[in-house]
């Protein structure tokens, strides 16, 4: 298949489904299932019709069809403008192929670089997801579970209130603590705990702090909405029972608030393993995270079929590893999204 | 024996405010023993202080004779049954009733085996793999009581375990409680706000108002014989008239009311002078006579015959008094509209504070 057939193929996909999708509820509608008012009868046809377009046309053309050709274009060779359409344009593999060999025409050593980068992304975000729960759940709990309304709303607006800063700022603030000249440093040189001042950035504690901190948001809320939503008395009724403390929260509290954890975590680990900002400001001289290269791949190397595949596969293996998990957890999608 | 349970001038507070001032009773082994009082009055408080989610205040619970202070509710040997039940929804009906028993580390298989002996019990054997939201309302019922028998307490406690269920079921699981209460042998901590039940179902009642413990004793006792203006006015329907006290002697007392002087007995030993009220029950009151230790004259407003039972509205002399008759009493009923003359003995009646 030659690619412009592809950008037709691309562009008509989600018409099709759409377009599939109308018709089943059509279907449906005319065999009497779902036997409601109907959308345009319930909203009116001006409301209906604007609704229905801005809703499609903003899907469409924000999420959908940008995603589709940036895959499209993972699958084609990287080529002068002149030379695409021709005879060189067709679909290949050959930037997959990059990614795990370092070359795209042997296959005859690793591409260790890249790879390492990507494991070591894989692995922190998993570690950064399960600081982040480590740390919010308990807050989380005190907040929806102990706290008094008026504590509550306080320590809201403390965790808040950073977030009006906005993420490079905020990196920033994080190089300005750990620096080898920043107020930890000196903190610490100050009470005569250290002589020589420690390079924290470079041992990657500003990058995990950073990445820690950056989306803490994301996970407390999913956790303090569920653990809100648990029965104190179910608590009292643990207890009464004889639980220990760490009984009531492994049987009750942490199976009740699975779906809140379940989208906490996936949150965080989706959107920590992607995080650009964090890596560029804090990442240490030695440290590699992945999407800086997927970064370098668009506007270093101008390389964007590679960009897109390697964009690809950070995205498809982060999909396939939180689909794992939620399934060992026995969490579907409709849970976790309540 | 020792008292299963002993409250020691145990007073609750919430900040200024006393929900329960200075409870003191003993809750003998094997009772079934009931709480009984208006919304708001601290019965739950009194549970809740009991079974060690609330320290009290001042004074003590002790169970088995064991001052309670310090010890949280997971090592109490009470088992609380709550008023939302609190059924554990992420787990299944047997894992319900059998948490107690895995947090204490009984095995899988034991614990599990135990568990159906007890759905058995509360004729539920059959549903231990559903869900609990898959269960009726009395279904529900008879887990919770199941899940806190598990744990083998020396005292369970429940607070208005029926209130949620309707007329039918809560009458059957009346039943039911009672017969599991005789079973199992162990001490019923009981709360309710409906007299009805508490009368039929307790050994004893302690009857509270205001965070104040008015009167322990059985049912027959505190209905017949109310040490307070509250127990007589609370427990079963009665008519009250308020008045002074202008005469005392052999345990009686004469109120002076709006409709006449009265008399009834005088338990409290009110003194000449004393505000006080006079209370007597509807069935107390018979209509018709001539003589008695009191009689007073009223007109027959209202006239509602229920079968075994007829309710006269009365009015004398702009008091209103309801008056009810037994089956027999009531096949000739005084006219509509008709002065006729009450009559009770003093016996019947009581003069206790206004
Ligand atoms: N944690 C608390 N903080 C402040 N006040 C409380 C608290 N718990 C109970 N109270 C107050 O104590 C009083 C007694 O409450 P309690 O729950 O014991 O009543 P109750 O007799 O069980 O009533 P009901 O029949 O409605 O359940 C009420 O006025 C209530 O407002
Ligand atoms: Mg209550």
């Amino acid at each position: 298949m030659r690619s412009s057939d592809g950008h037709v193929f691309v562009l008509a996909l989600p018409f099709v489904v759409v377009a599939v999708f109308a018709a089943m509820a059509w279907v449906d509608r005319r065999r009497g299932v779902n036997a409601g008012p109907g959308f345009f009868a319930r909203n009116g046809w001006p409301v209906g019709l604007f609704l229905l377009l801005a809703v499609t046309l903003w899907a469409l053309f924000m999420i959908v069809l940008p995603q589709l050709f940036m895959v499209e274009m993972s699958f084609r060779p990287k080529l002068p403008p002149a030379a695409m359409g021709g005879a060189r344009d067709v679909y290949t593999l050959e930037n997959y192929q990059y990614f795990l060999f370092g070359s795209t025409t042997s296959t005859a050593s690793w591409n260790a670089t890249h790879l390492n980068a990507f494991w070591r992304t894989i692995l922190a975000s998993i570690l950064v997801t399960a600081g982040n729960f480590a740390f919010c759940y308990p807050l989380a709990f005190y907040m929806a579970q102990v706290a008094g309304a008026a504590r509550v709303r306080l320590l809201l607006l403390l965790l808040i209130a950073p977030y009006w800063l906005n993420e490079i700022l905020r990196a920033f603030a994080f190089r300005v603590i750990l620096g080898t000249s920043g107020v930890l440093n000196k903190l610490l040189f100050g009470a005569g705990l250290i002589d020589a001042p420690v390079d924290f950035l470079g041992m990657d504690v500003g990058l995990y702090a950073g990445l820690s901190y950056a989306y803490l948001l994301l996970m407390i809320f999913p956790l303090y909405n569920a653990i809100e939503s648990l029965d104190g008395r179910l608590i009292e009724a643990a207890r009464d029972l004889g639980a220990p403390w760490w009984r009531i929260h492994k049987d009750i509290v942490i199976p009740f608030a699975k779906p809140g954890i379940g989208s906490g975590c996936t949150l965080v680990f989706m959107l920590t393993s992607g995080a650009l900002a964090a890596p560029l400001v804090l990442g240490g001289p030695r440290s590699l995270w992945f999407t800086p290269i997927v970064y370098d791949r668009f506007y270093q190397a101008f390389n964007w079929p590679q960009g897109s595949a390697y964009a690809f596969i950070l995205l498809l293996t982060c999909i396939a590893f939180v689909m794992a998990v939620l399934k060992l957890g026995r969490l579907n999608l409709g849970e976790i999204t309540r | 024996m020792t008292d299963a349970v002993e409250l020691d001038r145990m007073t609750v507070r919430f900040g200024d405010f006393t929900a329960v001032e200075q409870a003191s009773l003993g809750i003998r082994q094997g009772e079934f023993f009931s709480f009984l009082g208006p919304s708001g009055c601290g019965k739950t408080t009194i549970l809740r202080t009991i079974s060690g989610f609330i320290e009290p205040t001042e004074g003590a619970v002790r169970i088995g004779g064991r001052d309670m202070r310090g010890i949280g509710a997971n090592k109490r040997p009470t088992a609380l049954i709550f008023q939302s039940l609190a059924l554990f929804p992420m787990m299944s009906v047997a894992e319900n009733v059998a948490y107690g028993l895995r947090v204490r580390g009984v095995g899988q298989r034991e614990r599990m085996a135990k568990a159906e002996a007890l759905l058995n019990v509360v004729a539920l054997g059959d549903q231990a793999g559903k869900r609990v939201d898959e269960l009726s309302g009395g279904q529900r019922q008879r887990v919770a009581i199941a899940r806190a028998l598990a744990v083998e307490p020396q005292v369970l406690l429940l607070d208005e375990p029926l209130s949620a269920l309707d007329l039918k079921l809560r009458q059957h699981m009346r039943n039911e409680l009672r017969a599991i209460q005789r079973r199992v042998g162990i001490t019923f901590i009981y709360i309710t706000h409906d007299q009805g039940e508490a009368l039929t179902m307790s050994d004893r009642i302690a009857v509270m108002n205001r965070g104040r413990i008015e009167q322990v004793g059985d049912g027959r006792t505190v209905y017949e014989v109310p040490e307070t203006g509250f127990v007589a006015g609370f427990v079963g329907e009665t008519n009250a008239l308020p008045g002074r006290v202008i005469e005392v002697g052999s345990g009686l007392a004469v109120v002076e009311t709006a409709v006449g002087r009265l008399r009834g007995r005088n338990p409290k030993g009110l003194g000449v002078g004393a505000q006080a009220v006079l209370f007597v029950r509807p069935e107390m009151l018979h209509p018709g006579l001539d003589e008695a230790d009191n009689l007073l004259s009223a007109v027959v407003e209202e006239h509602a015959y229920e079968g075994n039972l007829t309710h006269l509205a009365c009015n004398a002399g702009g008091t209103r008094l309801t008056v009810l008759l037994g089956a027999a009493e009531s096949r000739n009923p005084p006219v509509e509209g008709v002065p006729v003359g009450i009559g009770f003995a003093a016996a019947d009646a009581f003069v206790l504070a206004g």
